[in-house]
């Protein structure tokens, strides 16, 4: 709970964001029911109904060659979600690891880790995912790859402040003086006080992670061009906007905003509400 | 002063050196590890014509059939040399490249920094004056949304706003596709809206910052004894307030060079500005490894000169610093 002068006076502000939940539930909802149900074949080419403006049959409108917009949206955000999840998974989870092997054998491994943490901040994250998926192939596994090589350091180091507060902690010392060994101390006493952590910066990486996937696919660096994701979709579009066919790529762009947007409002919530201590280091 | 200004860059450059060394390998190692051919990259469609003999020649001349420690160190040496060596997509030296494109990045973004501190200070130092104002609530508003917004999206609803219903400004180019040559009055109206973009999309941290970092400044004993001398408003929030909150801000500025190379990759992108960055992309739709290796490092040495202006800001606006040293 909040407390303090500077909470009490943050508190009339700070209700609980209920339009963030309802929109990223929908959003949701639609990922993973729309395929499901859908009378419409998102990839359904039809020159006739080509760049359509947006009306009650099109809501979102049609694209160059007549696919309706709001359905490839639906899927294309699906594809961003499941790639952003992916990712995520895959750069908390090596951040997870450098983070426990820094704080727990401390030294020069610490030190060392530490170091490859500030370099890697030190290459600007797009132009290193540019970097890493121009040398190979266009694929969803090259972006995967790219986005987690780039993001694993937050992870890493909110791992690494937790593990050297847990070594403090008293009931760590009994168990090295019951005789466990480093690993059993890892394994039985840290990993689960991390968990909450590891996830919650999980969770948040997954905007972070969409975002880089988009850029990438937005730049035709990133997935291949005929899955329908956001990034690809906004590219396609940005070609005939100039023609004023604006719905194919603003409406695709509105998948992305709105997402963020929900998820950064709850987790200014939750922030008002948390340990201080983490807000910096999860840069909220 | 000088001593720990002194001290503390000596500490950062003993730092750079083997930072770039080892992103220079780290960026060989993943070349090397790249499915694509450079040869068959540079022949292009004439590599279906072209008899082994030649291409077998091409890469002794590169160097490719050595061992990989000595191509990387050739490398290496040639990169300490100043040679950067050929951009396999432009088929110019890459020196060239960069030279060539350099100062419009530096002019594109030199402006959007420009204007983006103006328009942060007044606008958040507006938003926390008159807090929970509707001002208040547009400008951060505006804010928390554009930190949502990805840079290219609002690049393209701004160029379908003012190039394409209004037609008050090009879309993109650096000069008219009519026009041969370079004329100052044309670059600044194709300038407006890439800077006006990357400005804005690196603004909303700023004015957020200033709002809070001046709320809380508001607040404090000073300002009300400042307010309780009868001193004009404006000169409290101003001279007082303001000049206080201000003091973190540049070590903060220093340390988004990373966030301003992402911005100036798209918005370069978007309004076809002919500048590194978005050359950087060029090179990756070629995979041409010489040109964005130097790019890469480009970019990392100004991320590196950044963090240094930080801690140079830093060393002279806080004195404990300055009498301790960095830690």
């Amino acid at each position: 709970m909040a407390t303090g002068v500077a909470g009490g006076l943050t508190r009339s502000r700070r209700r609980f964001p209920r339009g963030a939940a309802v929109t990223l539930v929908l959003l949701l909802l639609a990922v993973v029911l729309v395929p499901l149900f859908a009378r419409l074949d998102q990839q359904l080419v039809d020159l006739h109904a080509a760049s359509l403006p947006p009306s009650l049959r099109h809501p979102f409108g049609t694209d160059e060659v007549g696919r309706d917009v709001l359905l490839r949206a639906v899927y294309g955000l699906r594809v961003s979600v499941l790639v952003g999840l992916a990712a995520a998974v895959v750069s908390v989870t090596i951040g997870t690891l450098a983070g426990l092997a820094a704080g727990a054998a401390g030294g020069t491994l610490d030190r060392l880790i530490m170091r490859i943490v500030d370099g890697f901040n030190s290459v600007p994250h797009l132009l290193f995912g540019i970097f890493i998926v121009a040398l190979f192939t266009p694929s969803t596994t090259a972006v995967v790859v790219s986005v987690a090589l780039t993001h694993w350091m937050t992870a890493a180091r909110i791992v690494r402040s937790e593990v050297l507060t847990l070594r403090a902690r008293p009931f760590v010392d009994a168990a090295i003086s019951g005789g466990s060994r480093r690993l059993r101390i890892v394994r039985r006493h840290f990993l689960p006080h991390l968990i909450p952590h590891i996830m919650l910066a999980a969770v948040l990486m997954i905007p972070h992670a969409i975002w880089h996937e988009t850029a990438l696919s937005f730049l035709g660096l990133g997935l291949p061009a005929h899955l329908a994701s956001l990034g690809n979709m906004i590219n396609d579009g940005a070609r005939s906007l100039l023609a004023g066919n604006w719905w194919a790529s603003l409406f695709p762009g509105l998948f992305i905003f709105l997402p963020t947007l929900a998820i950064s409002a709850l987790a200014q919530y939750w922030r008002d509400r948390s340990n201080p201590r983490w807000r910096s280091e999860l840069q909220l | 002063m000088t001593r720990a200004l002194g001290r503390m860059a000596a500490w950062r450059l003993a730092f750079t050196a083997p930072l770039l060394l080892v992103v220079t390998l780290g960026m060989f190692v993943l070349a090397k590890a790249s499915p694509f051919d450079p040869v068959r990259q540079y022949l292009g469609d004439r590599a279906l014509t072209t008899s082994p003999e030649i291409a077998r020649q091409i890469r002794a001349n590169w160097g490719l059939d050595r061992p990989l420690a000595e191509q990387y160190l050739t490398w290496l040496g040639n990169l300490l040399r100043g040679d950067l060596g050929e951009s396999r997509s432009m088929h110019r030296p890459v020196a060239e490249v960069i030279g060539e494109r350099l100062g419009w990045t530096l002019l594109a973004a030199g402006c959007a920094m420009v204007v983006m501190l103006a328009a942060s200070l007044v606008l958040g130092s507006l938003a926390a004056w008159r807090r929970d104002s509707w001002a208040d609530r547009l400008i951060s508003g505006t804010a928390y949304a554009n930190e949502a917004a990805p840079v290219f999206w609002t690049a393209l609803i701004v160029i379908w706003i003012f190039a394409v219903r209004l037609r008050w400004l090009p879309p993109g180019g650096l000069t008219d596709a009519a026009s041969g040559t370079v004329e100052p009055a044309d670059v600044l109206r194709h300038m407006i809206l890439p800077v006006a973009v990357l400005a804005f999309s690196q603004s909303s941290w700023l004015v957020l910052f200033v709002r809070e970092s001046l709320i809380t400044t508001l607040r404090e004993d000073f300002v009300i004894g400042a307010r309780a001398r009868g001193l004009r408003e404006r000169t409290v929030v101003v001279r007082h307030a303001l000049r206080s909150a201000l003091l973190p801000f540049i070590t903060l500025l220093g340390a988004r060079v990373p966030e301003l190379v992402t911005g100036a990759i798209l918005v370069e992108t978007v309004f076809s500005w002919p500048g590194v960055a978005s050359a950087s992309v060029q090179a990756a739709l070629a995979a041409d490894f010489p040109l964005l290796a130097a790019l890469t490092l480009l970019a990392t040495l100004a991320v590196v000169a950044g963090n240094l202006l930080a801690d140079t800001a830093y060393v002279i606006a806080d004195p404990r610093v300055r009498v301790l040293g960095v830690s």
